[in-house]
């Protein structure tokens, strides 16, 4: 559904990709993870033909991104990191513009808005400007949006970004709507539980390189089950176990105060890089 | 074709968002220098046979014209770099010459509007001008000009200030030196020849004889459209280096 082969992008002298390869295969919900700066937006720029990259190849639905760039375009859906609404416009209006973009007849433009105005419940919001919603409610217009044309592929970045918790969860839950409706989901996050919560797969990316894909739980079973922290010249030190017990008996022998939690997929990432994920 | 009609359709849907700021910013402009120039200094003068208002109104609806057009160059960039609206329209399945064919019918008919009001402010002052095929051609010809530059140059520009520095250094210039307020056969001869240069010259050139129902110079047709389409091809190459 999604291939890449290879891809590298530099500008300038900066490398923001270094020869990145990945398949995700129809309907998985695919995480790409990493810090920021660490070539996640450029990976979605190539892919959705807002930038060009300086080498490899993708496709999307079996549609070359650069060669076919109208048919692949067609087969994705894309929610910006950066709110991209039209501020003047309504709600509707941004809906039924992009509808036209996507060449929907006026008819198939007013059943689809309909339709996903109920489905990210906001309704009661068609005619209001933009400009005047909450930010929890933009990045629901703008998956509603991402979604007018019925995409095969949804491309997710940062859709939570700057959301407080409560909304974060409405997102995650409209995201795995989503999924079960059949789409390939493509997400770009920094917050971790997100990726652990909605993720089948997840691939970190750091500077530009993938250093590590698999299912959450394959990635964080390769640590250990149980992670315990502990202070240690003023840096955090943890150590993993397989199981409490053994984490339990680590702590028997020692006087410092610890904390014992369940491994998650920062552990990995930081394993990995020796970086946190968040910026 | 669809494509080009979205991308049309925003600006239009825009433009009728604000649509009484924005007839207020067109008219404030020619108001002025009608009332400074035509009404006020150029009351009792006459150029070329005609009453300096019936001189001054062609020349405005060339100046008018050429600034409305290119201000599609600000909304694109509003759109670009503060609203990234941009982004949407280049994921979009449309090939770039519908986008950049939207956008330049916006600037024309954004013309086309400021034009009408310079014909309305000129019927209150008692101009009655002959506003015929050639006339329209020229408003046409200019305008479809000067939005094509503004699509070409609001794709090269890194900021919203980058604009504003070439509309100082170009379209100021050309408003005040294009023949708009004065004939240009009246300056000495190295001005002449340079200012045979600006396109604006030979759109005033032009509207002004249409307006008098004098005939055109064709070479003013054929300079406008020959280089409003190269404007226009350069506009849809520039789209290109805009993408990342």
């Amino acid at each position: 559904m999604i291939r890449i082969e290879n891809l590298t992008k530099k500008y300038n002298r900066t490398e923001a990709l270094k020869g990145v390869s990945l398949d995700v295969p129809a309907g998985e919900l695919f995480a790409y993870l990493g810090p920021n700066g660490s070539g996640k937006t450029t990976t979605i720029k190539i892919l959705t033909g807002l930038a060009v990259p300086t080498s490899g190849e993708a496709w999307l639905h079996g549609y070359h991104v650069g060669r076919q760039s109208i048919e692949a375009k067609r087969q994705c859906g894309v929610v910006p990191q950066n709110i991209n609404l039209d501020q003047e416009l309504s709600v509707y209006e941004n809906l039924d513009l992009h509808g036209k973009l996507f060449q929907m007849s006026k008819r198939e433009r007013a059943g689809k808005i309909a339709e996903l105005l109920e489905y990210t419940d906001a309704t009661d919001r068609q005619d209001s400007p933009v400009k005047h919603l909450s930010g929890g409610l933009r990045r629901r217009i703008m998956i509603a949006r991402a979604l007018m044309h019925s995409p095969k592929i949804l491309f997710l970045d940062e859709p939570t970004a700057g959301l407080d918790p409560a909304i974060r969860r409405r997102i995650w839950s409209l995201v795995k709507k989503i999924q079960q409706g059949g789409a390939t989901i493509f997400l770009t996050t920094h917050y971790i539980e997100e990726a652990e919560f909605l993720a089948d797969r997840v691939a970190f990316l750091d500077e530009g390189k993938i250093v590590a894909l698999d299912t959450p739980q394959t990635l964080m079973e390769r640590l250990g089950a149980w992670a315990l922290d502990r202070i240690e010249n003023g840096a955090m030190q943890t150590r993993y176990f397989r199981d409490r017990d053994e984490a339990n008996r680590h702590i028997g022998g020692h006087d410092e105060s610890f904390s014992v939690r369940r491994v998650n997929l920062e552990d990995v990432f930081i394993s990995f890089t020796g970086k946190k994920v968040q910026p | 074709m669809s494509g080009m009609l979205a991308i049309y359709y925003r600006e239009i849907l825009i433009l009728r968002k604000k649509l009484f700021r924005q007839l207020a910013s067109m008219s404030v402009s020619p108001l002025l220098y009608l009332v400074a120039f035509g009404l006020g200094m150029g009351r009792d003068v006459r150029v070329g046979g005609h009453a300096y208002l019936e001189f001054l109104i062609p020349g405005l609806v060339a100046m008018s014209s050429m600034v409305q057009a290119f201000a599609i160059a600000s909304e694109i960039n509003i759109a670009r770099f503060y609203w990234h609206i941009f982004e949407e329209f280049q994921a979009a399945p449309i090939r770039n010459i519908a986008y950049v064919t939207g956008e330049v019918l916006a600037g024309v008919t954004r013309a086309l509007i400021s034009t009408a009001i310079i014909l309305i402010i000129g019927l209150f002052s008692g101009v009655t001008l002959a506003y015929n095929f050639h006339f329209w051609l020229a408003v046409l010809l200019n305008s479809f000009l000067f939005a094509s530059l503004a699509v070409g140059l609001a794709m090269l520009v890194k900021s919203h200030s980058d604009q504003a520095l070439l509309s100082n250094f170009f379209i100021t210039p050309m408003a005040f030196l294009g023949g708009t307020f004065f004939p240009v056969d009246k300056m000495p001869d190295w001005a002449r020849t340079l200012l045979h240069f600006l396109p604006l010259t030979h759109a005033s050139s032009a509207i002004r004889a249409a307006a008098f129902d004098e005939p055109v110079d064709p070479f003013s047709y054929l300079l406008l459209a020959g280089l409003g389409v190269a404007l226009f091809v350069l506009a849809f190459q520039c789209v290109n280096r805009a993408r990342e």
